[in-house]
């Protein structure tokens, strides 16, 4: 289980997170929603370790993550698919997954991976040898997702998978997290597309400028009238 | 006809000489967007090197020595001069580059007294062979087929292999890379220690034929294969060698003529026409810029 503790973090003189606190329970699906720099992309850096923390406890399995380098918070089990993709163009398709295993030594479970991942993908088989530049954009988010699973983590983190792609795109990735999920893997979602991310999502929570205001399960917050108003585009009336 | 021959051979061997050099900078910046000016000077201090360590030790001693300490010289520049600048804008970087050269170079000329050096004399490698009529040192004959040999080695490592891959990773995207694990401090570090080992077998080949070593000896060899690796498009590795050898080709070709005095000249009018034709050089890639 991953634990926040009021985090607070700081980021060329703005202040990006004003004490979050929030949990991530294992084998659930939670959500982070909120809008254009409520912090919530700050905060999946903070845990990865590619942001510093001020103050605060984040807790992975009762071992503290604050401080540690990145590349042993990667391999303690938490992997991230980044906003924007950032799949490395002028790499095949094939390369992207392995290199997603970077930290691993055992040949035989990185190639059973890269099957798995292909089972999950099967456009990425099909495109195994292209270089990731040459994707598509729905085709290049399928290879972050398949390149951060193929570290095997406890815990994915997902910043905005469903950024620029078509809407048709957008389902079939959230059902291939579903899968994933019920293979497993812990996840945690970032989207501003609130909609989809409440309906797949069990926990989740509203981040407004570096606060939590609101928490509950997805179906609780779909249903909320403040989240309606302020997320999902609906009047009251 | 012989003349030209000998003209075109000693040519390439200058060119592969600069390619080894070129290859250091080419790297750095393919990974750092640092063009390292101290490059110039560790080279010159693999000549240095070798000259002292052979002074009191047996050459297949001294050799070998040269080739690490370079290396722990271009490891150490990195991680005291560049490391700490990591986050800081490319210019302080560039400045704190060349900072590291003038230090080198003071440095060299308060060890030395400022007086030239001879280079040792390496055997086979400085006996002399009749080519086409002229006779040349072994070393003319030998540096291109090494350098080629040494170049297929580092693509093979580049393109093949985990810390290669990590090489390349880095280059494009330092976040990326380190969300895959990738200590990217390690691989800046394995990509000084390539260069600077390269820079060292260069010294050894490039001093066989022109012995005098002085603080400022690396400057030019440095300068040309700096060039040599723009002309190639920097951050290219095949570009920085092909580059090497078109420079050191028509370096020796207008050194051939009666306007040996313009040869440097030369080198950057070409520089500049194939600027105009390419702006990206021979084999850069079309996006210089991380995006």
């Amino acid at each position: 289980m991953l634990k926040i503790e009021n985090l607070h973090v700081a980021y060329g003189g703005i202040q990006a997170l004003r004490g979050v606190s929030l949990e991530v329970p294992d084998g659930k699906i939670v959500t982070l929603i909120g809008a254009n720099g409520a912090g919530k992309s700050t905060t999946l850096r903070t845990i990865t370790g590619l942001v510093r923390a001020q103050s605060g406890s984040i807790q992975w399995n009762g071992e503290e993550l604050l401080g540690k380098s990145i590349d042993r918070i990667i391999s303690s089990g938490i992997a991230m698919s980044p906003e924007g993709r950032r799949v490395f163009p002028d790499m095949t398709v094939l390369e992207n997954l392995k290199i997603g295993a970077y930290l691993r030594k055992d040949k035989a479970g990185i190639e059973k991976d890269v099957k798995w991942v292909y089972e999950l993908f099967p456009r990425l088989e099909e495109r195994s040898w292209q270089l990731a530049g040459t994707l598509s954009g729905g085709e290049q988010q399928m290879l972050a997702v398949g390149r951060a699973l193929m570290s095997r983590p406890k815990l994915m983190m997902l910043d905005e998978p469903s950024l620029g792609l078509a809407p048709l795109v957008v389902q079939d990735i959230f059902s291939i997290i579903g899968e994933i999920n019920r293979q497993g893997v812990t996840i945690l979602l970032i989207e501003q597309n609130a909609n989809m991310a409440l309906k797949i999502a069990g926990l989740a929570y509203v981040l407004e400028t570096g606060n939590i205001t609101l928490s509950g399960t997805g179906a609780e917050l779909l249903a909320n009238e403040k989240v309606k108003e302020a997320y999902l585009g609906k009047r009251k009336d | 006809m012989e003349f030209a021959i000998s003209v075109l051979i000693s040519g390439i061997s200058v060119g592969g000489q600069y390619a080894l050099i070129a290859i250091g900078y080419t790297m750095v910046y393919g990974i750092l967007r640092l063009i390292n000016f101290a490059h110039g000077d560790v080279f010159m201090v693999a000549g240095l090197l070798g000259i002292y360590l052979s002074a009191s030790l047996p050459l297949y001693a001294a050799l070998p020595l040269v080739l690490l300490l370079t290396v722990a010289l271009g490891f150490c520049i990195e991680r005291a001069a560049y490391k700490p600048l990591r986050s800081a804008p490319r210019m302080s970087v560039m400045i704190s580059a060349i900072g590291v050269s003038y230090l080198i170079q003071n440095t060299a000329t308060y060890i030395t007294g400022g007086q030239p050096m001879t280079y040792p004399v390496i055997p086979f490698l400085s006996d002399t062979v009749v080519i086409a009529g002229t006779p040349t040192k072994w070393v003319t004959i030998l540096t291109p087929f090494l350098v080629l040999a040494l170049v297929l080695a580092l693509q093979q490592l580049i393109n093949h292999t985990k810390v290669g891959m990590a090489m390349r990773a880095v280059a494009k995207d330092f976040e990326t890379a380190q969300l895959m694990g990738i200590r990217i401090n390690s691989i800046i570090s394995v990509t000084f220690i390539i260069g600077s080992a390269l820079a060292a077998i260069g010294s050894m080949l490039y001093f066989t034929n022109f012995q005098a070593i002085t603080p400022t000896a690396g400057a030019l060899p440095g300068l040309r294969a700096f060039v040599a690796a723009v002309v190639g498009g920097i951050g290219s590795i095949p570009g920085a060698v092909v580059g090497a050898f078109i420079i050191g080709i028509c370096e020796n070709v207008i050194k051939s003529t009666e306007f040996t005095v313009f040869s440097d000249a030369g080198t950057f009018a070409l520089l500049i026409l194939i600027l105009v034709l390419r702006p990206t050089g021979l084999f850069g890639e079309k996006v210089t810029d991380k995006v």
